[in-house]
C-alpha cells in the first residue's frame, strides 16, 4: 500500500518536473531573448509553444502536495518546516510567474508586456532552482524525520542542494530549447530552428558537464542517493542519458518529433531515478516509506482518486488536444445566432 | 559554511510566529474567497447566456457569453495561483498540524484537485469551443464546469468543516491517527450545511458583484440592451439565491447552537449560561466580561436557537468553558460583530431582492429607478464584506482550536521565526495582485467595446496565437 502511493507521489514529481518544466525552460529562454526587438520572434514562438493549458501544470503540484500531505504527513511536516525559505520564494514565485503570464496574454502595450514579461521570465528561473535546491536538501539527509525542523539554512545552501538547483534549471532549459526547436520548425521558421538548435546544443553541454560534476558532489555529499544511482537507479540514469544524447542527435537536420519525446523522457526519467536511488527512504536514511506513510483507509482514498483523474481527464485532454487540431468553422462564432454581427460593437 | 551560518543573524527579529502564521494564512484565505465566487458562479451565468443565445438566436447574449467567458478564465487563472499558494501554506505555516491530522484533512484536498482539474481543462475546451464546435455541442462542453466548481468548493469546505467536526478517525491513547475513515472524514456532521452555505454564498456574491459591474454601466447612461441582459442574468441569479442562502444559514445557526456550543456563546455574546437571552444588536463584551451597549431584544436569541421551546431555551454561556478552551473576549467580539454585519448585510440584500421580484410581479420589468441602481452598484461590494464576515466569524468563533476540541492553533504552528517577513511579502504581492487583475479586466472590457467578433487569443486558456511571420503556414 505504502509503494503504491510512494510510487505516485513519484509519478506526480516527474510529471511536473517533465510539463513544469518545460514551461519554466521556456521562461528561461523568454530572460536571456535579448531587449524587445531583438527578442521579440523567439518570445512570439516561446508564447505560441507554452501552449493553452499552462496552467494544467500546475496542477501536478497541487497534486504532488496532496498527495505527500495526505500519504506521509509526517514526511510533508518536516519537509516544510526545514525547507521554509526556498518553497517560500518557490511559492511567491509561482505566484508573480502564473500571473504575469496570463497578464501579459491580456494586455496590449509594449511596455505593459515588458513588465509583465520580466516577471514571468525571473520566476520562471528562480521557482525550478529552489525545487532543485528542496530535492538536494531531502536527497542529501538533511531533513529530519519526526515532524521535526533540520537547519533551515544549510538545508538548502549545501553543495547537493546548488548543484540540483542548478542541474535543475539546464535541465528544463535543455528539454524547452528541444521543444522550442521542434515548434520553430512545424512553423517552418528555419532561422527560429537554427536560433533555439544552437541553444539547445549549448544546455545540453553544460547539464551534461554538471551531471557529471553532480555525481562527483553526490559522492561526498549525499551517499546514500550516489550508491542508489550507481547500483539499482543505474538503468534509469542510463536512459536518461541516453535520451538526452537521442534528442540532441535527432535535433539535427529536420527537427522530429522523437526529439521531443527523447527530451521528456531524459528529464523523466532523472526524476525517477533520483526516487529509485533513494528508496526504500523517503527521508534518506532517517525515515523509510512504510514507517512514514498513513493509514490504510487513507491511502486507499488517495489511490482512488487518482484513478478517477485518469478516467476523467484523459478523456478530456483528448478532446481539447482534437480542438487544439481542428480549424476553425466559418463565420467565427456568428453560427450561434442567425444576424450576422453588423449590429455589435 | 561560516558565511552561511551567519545568515541567520541577518533576520534581525525573533518573533513569535503563531499572531504572524495567523494573519498570513488569514489574509491569503481573504483574498482568494473573493474569486472563488466567480470561479464557482460566473461559469453558470456564462451558460445561462450562452443558452438564450442559441435558444432565442439572441446575439447580445451571444456577446455576453463570449465576454464572460473570457474574463472568467482570467479571474479563475489569478483564483488557481491563489489557491496554490494556500497549498504551500498549510505546510509552511501549518506543519505540526499536517503532520498529524494531514491523513484524515487532506483526504477531501485530494478530491479537490481532481475537481479542479477538470474545471481547468473544460474552461480551456470551452474557450476553445466558441469558434470550432457546433453550437449545441460547445454548450454542453460547458456544463462540466460548473458542476466541478460546485463539487471542489463542497471538497474544500468539507475540510474546514472537518477542522469544526473531526470525524472519521481512530486515534490511540496518546492521541495519535491509527485509522481513517476517509468517508466518515469527507462526509462528517459540519459538511452539508457549510458547503451548501458556501455554494450558495458564492452564487449570491458572484451575481451581485456582476451586477453591479452593470449597474454602473447602466448609471452612466448606457441602457442598451446588451447591458440589461447583463444586468438582468447576473441579478437574477443573485436574487434567486439570497432568500436561500437565509434559510441555510438559520439551520447552520442552529447546527452549531447544537454542536458547537463555545462559537455559538461568541456568537451570540453569552457570557453566562441561562434561558430568555436576548439578541444583542452590536453591543461589546468588556474585559470584566459584561455585555455593554447594543440593542438588545428580550429573549430572541433563544427563540431562534429553538423556536419550539421559545424562550425558555437555554444558551451555554462562555462560563460554561474553560479559559483555555473558549475564545478570548476581544475574539467574541470580533465574532459577535461579524455576526451582525453578516445577518445584517444579508438582510439587507434580500429585502433589495424583494424590490426587484416585486417589480417584475407588477410591472413584468425590473425596477426603472435610478436609486435602484444605485443600491444594485453597491449590493456588490456589500455582499463580499457579508462573505468575508460571516469566514471571519466561522475561523475566529472556533478558537483557541484549530481541529476543535483536539488541537490549538498555537501548537499547530510553524516554529519558523521569520514568518513576519513573509507576512509582508505576501501582503504587499496581494495587493499588486489585486490591483492589477482589476485594472486588466477594466482594460480588457475596454477593448472588447471597440471590438466586433469573439477573438480567443488574449485569453489565458485560449488557443495559441497563430505566430505571425513571413515563413508561418498558417492552420
Amino acid at each position: 500500500m505504502s509503494t503504491a502511493a510512494a510510487v505516485l507521489l513519484m509519478l506526480a514529481v516527474a510529471f511536473y518536473a517533465i510539463f513544469g518544466g518545460a514551461d519554466f525552460g521556456a521562461g528561461f529562454w523568454d530572460l536571456t531573448a535579448g531587449g524587445p526587438e531583438r527578442g521579440r520572434r523567439p518570445r512570439e514562438v516561446i508564447e505560441h509553444s507554452i501552449g493553452p493549458v499552462w496552467e494544467a501544470n500546475h496542477v501536478w503540484l497541487i497534486f504532488v502536495f496532496v498527495v505527500l500531505w495526505t500519504c506521509f504527513p509526517e514526511a510533508y511536516a518536516s519537509i516544510m518546516l526545514t525547507l521554509f525559505v526556498p518553497l517560500t520564494i518557490a511559492a511567491l514565485g509561482i505566484v508573480l510567474r502564473g500571473a504575469s503570464f496570463a497578464f501579459r496574454k491580456a494586455v496590449t502595450q509594449v511596455r505593459d508586456k515588458r513588465l509583465f514579461g520580466g516577471t514571468f521570465a525571473i520566476s520562471s528561473v528562480l521557482v525550478p532552482y529552489c525545487f532543485g535546491a528542496v530535492a538536494g536538501g531531502i536527497a542529501s539527509g538533511r531533513v529530519p524525520a519526526g515532524g521535526r525542523s533540520g537547519d533551515p539554512w544549510t538545508s538548502w545552501m549545501n553543495p547537493t542542494s546548488v548543484v540540483v538547483g542548478v542541474l535543475a534549471v539546464c535541465v528544463v532549459a535543455y528539454v524547452a530549447a528541444v521543444l522550442l526547436t521542434w515548434d520553430a520548425g512545424r512553423l517552418h521558421d528555419e532561422k527560429l530552428v537554427a536560433y533555439f538548435r544552437s541553444r539547445a546544443v549549448g544546455a545540453a553541454v553544460v547539464t551534461g558537464v554538471l551531471a557529471v560534476v553532480g555525481l562527483f558532489v553526490l559522492r561526498g555529499d549525499a551517499r546514500y542517493v550516489f550508491d542508489g544511482l550507481t547500483s539499482r537507479a543505474l538503468p534509469l540514469v542510463v536512459l536518461s542519458a541516453l535520451a538526452g544524447a537521442g534528442a540532441f542527435l535527432l535535433l539535427r537536420g529536420k527537427p522530429r518529433r522523437g526529439a521531443r519525446v527523447a527530451a521528456l523522457v531524459a528529464s523523466g526519467a532523472l526524476v525517477l531515478a533520483w526516487g529509485l536511488a533513494q528508496w526504500d527512504y523517503l527521508l534518506p536514511e532517517t525515515l523509510t516509506v512504510s514507517q512514514a506513510a498513513a493509514p490504510t483507509g487513507t491511502i486507499t482514498a488517495v489511490l482512488l482518486v487518482a484513478a478517477l483523474a485518469v478516467l476523467f481527464i484523459a478523456p478530456a485532454f483528448a478532446l481539447l488536444y482534437t480542438l487544439d487540431q481542428k480549424s476553425l468553422l466559418p463565420d467565427e462564432g456568428v453560427h450561434d445566432g442567425p444576424q450576422q454581427p453588423t449590429d455589435l460593437g | 559554511m561560516q558565511t552561511i551560518g551567519d545568515l541567520s543573524s541577518l533576520v534581525p527579529l525573533q518573533v513569535n510566529p503563531v499572531p504572524w502564521a495567523r494573519a498570513q494564512m488569514a489574509f491569503t484565505l481573504a483574498f482568494h474567497i473573493i474569486l472563488v465566487p466567480l470561479g464557482v458562479s460566473w461559469a453558470a451565468m456564462t451558460l445561462i447566456a450562452n443558452y438564450r443565445a442559441i435558444r432565442r438566436h439572441d446575439v447580445d447574449s451571444l456577446r455576453l457569453a463570449q465576454r464572460w467567458s473570457k474574463y472568467m478564465a482570467v479571474t479563475f487563472a489569478v483564483g488557481a495561483v491563489t489557491g496554490t499558494v494556500l497549498s504551500f501554506e498549510f505546510g509552511l505555516l501549518w506543519p505540526q498540524f499536517m503532520g498529524k491530522w494531514g491523513e484524515a484533512f487532506g483526504i477531501p484536498f485530494a478530491f479537490e484537485g481532481l475537481f479542479f482539474f477538470v474545471e481547468a481543462v473544460f474552461i480551456s475546451i470551452y474557450i476553445f469551443g466558441w469558434r470550432r464546435l457546433k453550437p449545441w455541442a460547445h454548450f454542453w462542453t460547458g456544463v462540466p464546469i460548473p458542476v466541478a466548481g460546485i463539487l471542489g468548493s463542497a471538497s474544500v469546505v468539507a475540510a474546514n468543516a472537518w477542522m469544526n467536526s473531526p470525524q472519521g478517525v481512530t486515534l490511540d491513547s496518546s492521541g495519535n491517527v491509527t485509522e481513517v475513515d476517509p468517508v466518515g472524514v469527507i462526509l462528517n456532521d459540519a459538511m452539508p450545511l457549510m458547503a451548501a452555505h458556501m455554494i450558495i454564498a458564492a452564487y449570491l456574491v458572484g451575481g451581485f458583484m456582476i451586477a453591479s459591474v452593470y449597474a454602473v454601466g447602466m448609471l452612466r447612461g448606457r441602457m442598451d440592451r446588451y447591458h440589461r441582459l447583463g444586468f438582468i442574468i447576473s441579478f437574477t441569479v443573485a436574487a434567486v439565491a439570497t432568500p436561500v442562502q437565509m434559510g441555510v444559514g438559520d439551520g447552520l445557526a442552529r447546527w452549531v447552537y447544537t454542536n458547537q456550543p463555545t462559537k455559538f456563546a461568541a456568537i451570540e455574546m453569552v457570557p453566562q449560561t441561562s434561558s430568555d437571552v436576548p439578541e444583542v444588536l452590536f453591543g461589546r463584551l468588556s474585559s470584566s466580561g459584561q455585555v455593554e451597549g447594543g440593542i438588545a431584544i428580550p429573549g430572541l436569541a433563544s427563540w431562534l436557537s429553538d423556536p419550539s421551546t421559545g424562550r425558555a431555551t437555554v444558551i451555554q454561556g462562555l462560563d460554561s468553558f474553560p479559559a483555555d478552551g473558549r475564545p478570548t473576549i476581544s475574539q467574541v467580539n470580533i465574532v459577535h460583530l461579524c455576526w451582525d454585519i453578516m445577518v445584517g448585510l444579508g438582510t439587507l440584500l434580500f429585502l433589495f431582492t424583494l424590490w426587484y421580484w416585486a417589480s417584475w410581479i407588477f410591472r413584468r420589468n425590473m425596477p426603472r429607478s435610478r436609486w435602484f441602481l444605485r443600491a444594485a452598484a453597491i449590493a456588490g461590494p456589500l455582499s463580499v464584506v457579508s462573505m468575508e464576515a460571516g469566514w471571519t466569524l466561522s475561523e475566529v468563533g472556533r478558537q483557541p482550536w484549530i481541529v476543535y476540541n483536539q488541537m490549538k492553533v498555537a501548537d499547530a504552528a510553524t516554529t519558523n521565526t521569520g514568518v513576519w517577513l513573509t507576512f509582508i511579502a505576501v501582503t504587499l504581492l496581494y495587493a499588486a495582485l489585486g490591483t492589477t487583475l482589476i485594472l486588466v479586466l477594466r482594460a480588457m472590457s475596454r477593448r472588447a467595446q471597440d471590438r466586433d467578433r469573439f477573438e480567443d487569443s488574449d485569453t489565458p486558456y485560449g488557443p495559441r496565437e497563430p505566430a505571425e511571420g513571413p515563413e508561418v503556414r498558417t492552420r
